[in-house]
């Protein structure tokens, strides 16, 4: 039975879709058999951001609608054999996702997968709430904002009170902040909220920072996930981020303001 | 000599500017119009004061005084409170001949609350909405989130963690908030005016007891962040430091 991971947040463009196509491509890295399924109807972003977005024939609301089976729909990542993309239809409306249908979908991925990975929307309406019922495990993307912060939070009481979980009195959904877009520099100088601000407001354990890096960029519009660029600050976040989640017990890298040396400083980063 | 034209000229930079500014006064409700012993009266109550009253402007509240009372005796009154310290700034409530004595004494007519169109500032009192846990979940040990609203019908509500900003709080009895308290408390809301809210870390958006509120920014700095009790005296809401 696969674990079903749900990220979320609440507040857009914040990093769900960049952390979901990392932390997949990270998990089947692994060697787990992993799905990534985009909830965003009619906004789509998870297939361009893992590079897939030529070969996309059929897609999630198609196989709700049983006009496609699952075989048909996932896409195999070219780079990865155990990872697996279910697009989100870009004509349809949020609508077409119900509970049952996407209860089905998810019971049939748990059969032959270890970990389904289900990129939400923004926001805390219908597609939002769609991504997360089901899910075993949450992670809450926010950056070191305020308006983020308190999206989050509320994100997160929805996810304590309208989940199947909660529904049920199961054991809860349980609960990862991932801080993403961090700048230890700006906190240095005062401008942005710290880790520490974070954890205060948000009372939760910290599965990871991203820092702020112009590779996510790069990486979003080359169509690879940002996780396997090794050489940059974010890509090597994602993969202790990855470990953490695993059980690794890694360290925080990346908090500290880098000083740079003089040659650094001199021929670039 | 011949009129000045009208000057088109701009003068040199204006040296007023006129605002609307709030603040709170202490009222002095007068009881009676015979001031014998009103003197030891207030040398007791200036005592007590330890200084509070040292310059402090008064505003006197004649709204309490029974209706057959005769006319107060203004320049005995005034110069009573001026010689404890007081600074007597004007009157409030009373009769339309009482007005006319006290402006007499160069003391401004201030609004009366209970004529003046603004009623005293209370959230409207119509059954506290649905809210999402409601019954005996009097003692909650789980952070209240954003957009969450809990409401302890019937008791006191006590909260062991964090109460964030954007959540709501209610009661019909006390609250206790052992944690950082950044949302919206609302003590007594079926109208117990005995009720009042108890928090470790007052950083709350609202708090009020039976209807009467204050908000963030009315809550003064030396209270932010300190272990904070919030109920009525009258109808006037108080904070007190615990």
């Amino acid at each position: 039975m696969a674990r079903i991971i749900v990220v979320t947040s609440g507040k857009g463009g914040v990093g769900k879709t960049t952390t979901s196509a990392s932390i997949a491509m990270g998990l089947a890295r692994r060697g787990h058999r992993t799905a990534v399924i985009d909830f965003d109807v009619g906004l789509r972003n998870l297939d361009l951001v893992m590079g897939c977005e030529r070969r996309v024939v059929y897609d999630f609301v198609n196989v709700i609608n049983q006009e496609a089976n699952l075989n048909q729909a996932l896409i195999r990542d070219k780079r990865e054999d155990n990872l697996f993309i279910l697009p989100a239809s870009q004509t349809r409306d949020k609508e077409a996702l119900t509970k049952e249908g996407v209860g089905r979908v998810l019971d049939e991925l748990a059969q032959s997968f270890d970990y389904v990975v289900c990129d939400s929307p923004a926001g805390i309406e219908h597609g939002a709430t769609m991504a997360m019922y089901y899910a075993d495990d949450a992670i809450v993307v926010t950056n070191p904002e305020v308006s983020s912060v308190r999206d989050s939070d509320r994100m997160l009481g929805i996810l304590a009170s309208k989940s199947r979980r909660a529904e049920r009195g199961d054991e809860p959904i349980r609960e990862y902040l991932l801080l993403s877009r961090y700048s230890p520099e700006r906190v240095a100088r005062g401008e942005m909220l710290s880790v520490d601000d974070v954890k205060d407001i948000l009372a939760l354990d910290l599965l990871g920072v991203i820092p702020e890096s112009q590779s996510v960029l790069s990486a979003s519009n080359a169509g690879v996930p940002v996780i396997l660029d090794e050489a940059s600050d974010a890509g090597r976040a994602y993969a202790d981020l990855v470990g953490r989640y695993l059980g690794e017990d890694l360290p925080h890298r990346f908090l500290e303001a880098q000083k740079k040396g003089l040659l650094s400083r001199l021929f670039g980063g | 000599m011949s009129p000045q034209p009208h000057s088109t000229e701009t003068s040199t930079r204006a040296l007023i500017e006129l605002k609307a500014g709030n603040f709170t006064l202490p009222v002095m409700r007068l009881l009676g119009t015979d001031l014998d012993g009103l003197g030891e009266e207030l040398a007791a109550k200036v005592e007590a004061g330890a200084g509070f009253f040292q310059h402090a402007p008064v505003v006197i509240d004649l709204s309490s005084l029974p209706e057959d009372s005769g006319e107060v005796p203004f320049p005995l009154l005034v110069g009573l409170m001026r010689g404890h310290g007081m600074i007597p700034v004007g009157v409030r409530g009373g009769n339309p001949a009482q007005h006319e004595a006290a402006a007499a004494m160069e003391l401004a007519v201030l609004a009366d609350p209970r004529r003046s169109q603004s009623r005293p500032r209370t959230v409207p009192r119509s059954v506290p909405p649905a809210a999402t846990h409601t019954g005996p979940g009097r003692l909650l040990t789980h952070p209240i989130r954003s957009g969450q609203r809990v409401y302890a019908r019937g008791g006191d509500l006590v909260v062991m963690a964090a109460v964030s900003s954007g959540a709501e709080i209610l009661a019909d009895g006390h609250i206790h908030v052992y944690a950082p308290l950044r949302g919206r408390a609302l003590a007594g809301v079926k109208g117990d005016a005995t009720a009042r809210i108890f928090c470790r870390d007052l950083q709350a958006e609202l708090v009020s007891v039976a209807g009467y509120y204050r908000i963030s920014e009315n809550i003064g700095a030396d209270l932010r962040g300190r272990a904070v009790q919030v109920f009525l005296e009258g109808r006037e809401l108080r904070m007190q430091t615990l």
